[in-house]
């Protein structure tokens, strides 16, 4: 067993770690701010990750990426969460699921989002269909030899930027022993497809600037060639690829955590009252002690679900832990922190209150606390037949 | 033209320094070590050079503890050619003094030859200022020390030098020394290509004796200490309560 980083993994992590704090740092207040990212900067960011050959490096050499073992792609969007995710996701990561791509879909989906020439995004929620996807009403018909659309989907992030969008659709429904459920299958949509339209959604207190869409689908015409993997598989597709927004999530909300302390222990360190450094006050310090703790534990867990994918080893239940446990650490370290700094921690001068208000949406994306609670739960019980 | 660059493993220009108990020096146990900035700087004018087509191979070289290897390895990662680690004391509490780096580094130049040798104007652990200039006088070469800017003519270097109260640009015959400042340039991020075939580069590992170069020291540190803290300000509540402290108490008017 060995817990040390490689060399090449430091250097990775303190590559990511400048970039962010030089070129995402500076640019934070002005995106919360404004709840926009210029064009310009987003462009600017995407041509600098592409020149550090840091773009989609979670993809394989094979087709343009660059390989990234999935500890090391952890490690790499760890030091990208501490950055304001309005900005980071143009050190573009496009999504994993589009090596499902076949045929014609690698040229025109696949090696386009890894050079960066086309961005993507993931939609599946809607507004019946949060945690129970195969609720979803979202629905695909047969037409001539075409697919029809209609529904709508909400709360897809990046879509503001996609080229295109990976779409999960009902495509009919099957009878389950639970009863009837929703057959879905994966779609590619181009942004322009007609009866296909993305507009601006709600205005969320978390993450700022990276924006909720809501994608309507009225009379939407799809070819065959739109379908990502086989119809009606887009749950095995999910399943086979989904994985990896819950490890993002987990490594991100470490990032942040480490960022938030960082700054807490400062303060904790320099603010006096009563005559002495609050730190110095065993309620602040064991505070510390406690947050430290389990930032380390979160970052471990996360890492190790990561190493586990590498090995080839069963990770489901682990990843589900990782993202469970980093998500709810970092609601506890900021409202921690944010104590710590009293009423100046509420205030827009420090960022403080954005780590707090942006830690309570990684609790609900990519599988609400309850839902990994769920996976881990079933994952140990099914086998002794409860 | 083959380019050389020294590059020194120092404590991160982010830690926050603490000195010993004892006052034998500051505390490196457990501290991140980084390349010094100055370094970083001159082997990023160095890839400049070679990406102009002036400079041909980047040599990184090294003196100190075997962990030097990853500022070297950082080196390699933004662009340098191969790397040497003179490996001089297992102890990173030792720092081996500027005249023994200038000796060694004397000798490294016979055997490679470079036609410039680039290294940081100091570095940021004793900001002693010397070794650039000393490893000019070891080699009787011109030298051009605090470069703002550098550029390679035919005839040999025109370096534009930061010196107090304004610039002075002065040419000067190759091969030469150029320690860099601050203004230089802002050194790249190590592209992850780069990262991946950093350790896979050539590198060579000597020790002193090797260029029989004598590292103990010469001198001996007597103390150090903290810097005395900043004694608080007082408001005052008038001009004329400013201008009769002024006078009275400060006596600089």
């Amino acid at each position: 067993m060995q817990f040390g980083l490689t060399e090449e993994q430091e250097m990775i992590v303190s590559t990511v770690r400048s970039f962010v704090e030089t070129e995402i740092y500076p640019h934070e207040a002005d995106v919360e701010r404004t709840g926009e990212v210029p064009p310009e900067l987003a462009e600017a960011i995407k041509a600098k990750t592409i020149e550090l050959g840091f773009y989609a490096c979670n993809f394989p050499e094979s087709i343009g990426g660059a390989g990234l073992s999935h500890l090391d792609f952890a490690l790499v969007e760890r030091e990208l969460g501490r950055g304001s995710m309005a900005l980071t996701h143009f050190f573009g990561r496009p999504q994993n699921i589009l090596m499902a791509c076949e045929g014609e879909q690698i040229e025109r989906y696949l090696l386009p989002a890894v050079r960066g020439e086309r961005m993507d995004a993931l939609a599946m929620t809607e507004p019946d269909a949060g945690s129970d996807v195969r609720g979803m009403k979202c629905a695909a018909r047969r037409d001539g030899g075409d697919w029809v659309v209609n529904g709508s989907k909400h709360f897809i992030s990046g879509a503001e930027h996609a080229d295109f969008v990976i779409v999960f659709i009902a495509t009919g429904e099957e009878d389950t022993p639970k009863g009837p459920k929703k057959k879905i299958t994966t779609f590619l949509v181009d942004r322009g497809t007609p009866g296909f339209t993305i507009r601006e959604g709600y205005r969320s207190v978390s993450h700022r600037g990276y924006k909720n869409m809501i994608l309507e689908f009225d009379d939407c015409r799809l070819p065959d060639a739109q379908v990502l993997g086989p119809v009606d598989g887009g749950f095995a597709v999910m399943n086979e690829w989904l994985y990896a927004t819950r490890i993002t999530v987990a490594t991100m909300s470490v990032g942040r955590a480490r960022r938030c302390f960082d700054m807490g222990l400062a303060y904790a360190a320099e603010r006096k009252q009563f005559g002495q450094q609050i730190g110095k006050f065993q309620g602040v310090s064991f505070q510390l002690a406690d947050m430290i703790t389990e930032i380390d534990a979160a970052d471990w867990l996360t890492l190790a679900a990561a190493w586990r994918l590498d090995q080839g080893l069963p990770a489901n239940r682990e990843i589900a832990s990782a993202k469970l446990y980093a998500s709810e650490m970092l609601a506890r370290v900021t409202d921690a922190t944010l104590q710590i700094y009293g009423g100046m921690g509420l205030m827009d001068d420090f960022p403080i209150e954005r780590f707090w208000r942006d830690a309570r949406v990684e609790r609900i994306w990519d599988g609400t606390s309850e839902i990994q609670r769920h996976i881990i739960s079933r994952d140990l019980l099914r086998p002794l037949g409860a | 033209m083959k380019v050389l660059v020294p590059v020194k493993r120092v404590i991160d220009y982010n830690v926050k320094v603490r000195v010993k108990a004892d006052n034998t020096g500051v505390d490196l146990a457990n501290v991140k070590m980084s390349m010094n900035p100055f370094d970083e700087i001159a082997v990023e004018e160095a890839i400049r050079l070679k990406e102009a087509g002036t400079a041909t191979e980047i040599v990184a070289v090294s003196i100190g503890v075997k962990d030097a290897t990853k500022v070297l390895h950082t080196a390699l990662a933004m662009g340098a050619d191969r790397a040497i680690l003179v490996e001089a004391t297992d102890d990173q509490e030792n720092d081996i003094e500027p005249l023994a780096v200038a000796k060694i580094l004397a000798k490294v130049v016979e055997e490679e030859q470079p036609g410039l040798v680039l290294l940081g104007k100091q570095a940021i652990d004793n900001d002693c200022n010397a070794t650039g200039q000393m490893l000019a006088a070891v080699l009787g070469w011109a030298q051009a020390t605090f470069a703002s800017n550098v550029e390679i003519t035919p005839e040999g270097a025109t370096v534009i030098r930061e010196v107090d109260g304004g610039l002075q640009t002065i040419k000067i015959k190759t091969p030469a020394i150029v320690t860099v400042d601050l203004r230089l340039n802002e050194p790249r991020y190590a592209s992850l290509p780069n990262i991946m075939k950093a350790k896979k580069k050539p590198f060579e590992t000597k020790t002193p004796s090797d260029y029989g170069v004598d590292v103990a020291p010469r001198l001996e540190v007597v103390k150090v200490v903290e810097p005395s803290s900043r004694q608080a300000g007082v408001k005052v509540g008038s001009v004329a309560e400013l201008v009769e402290k002024l006078k009275n108490e400060a006596g600089v008017i």
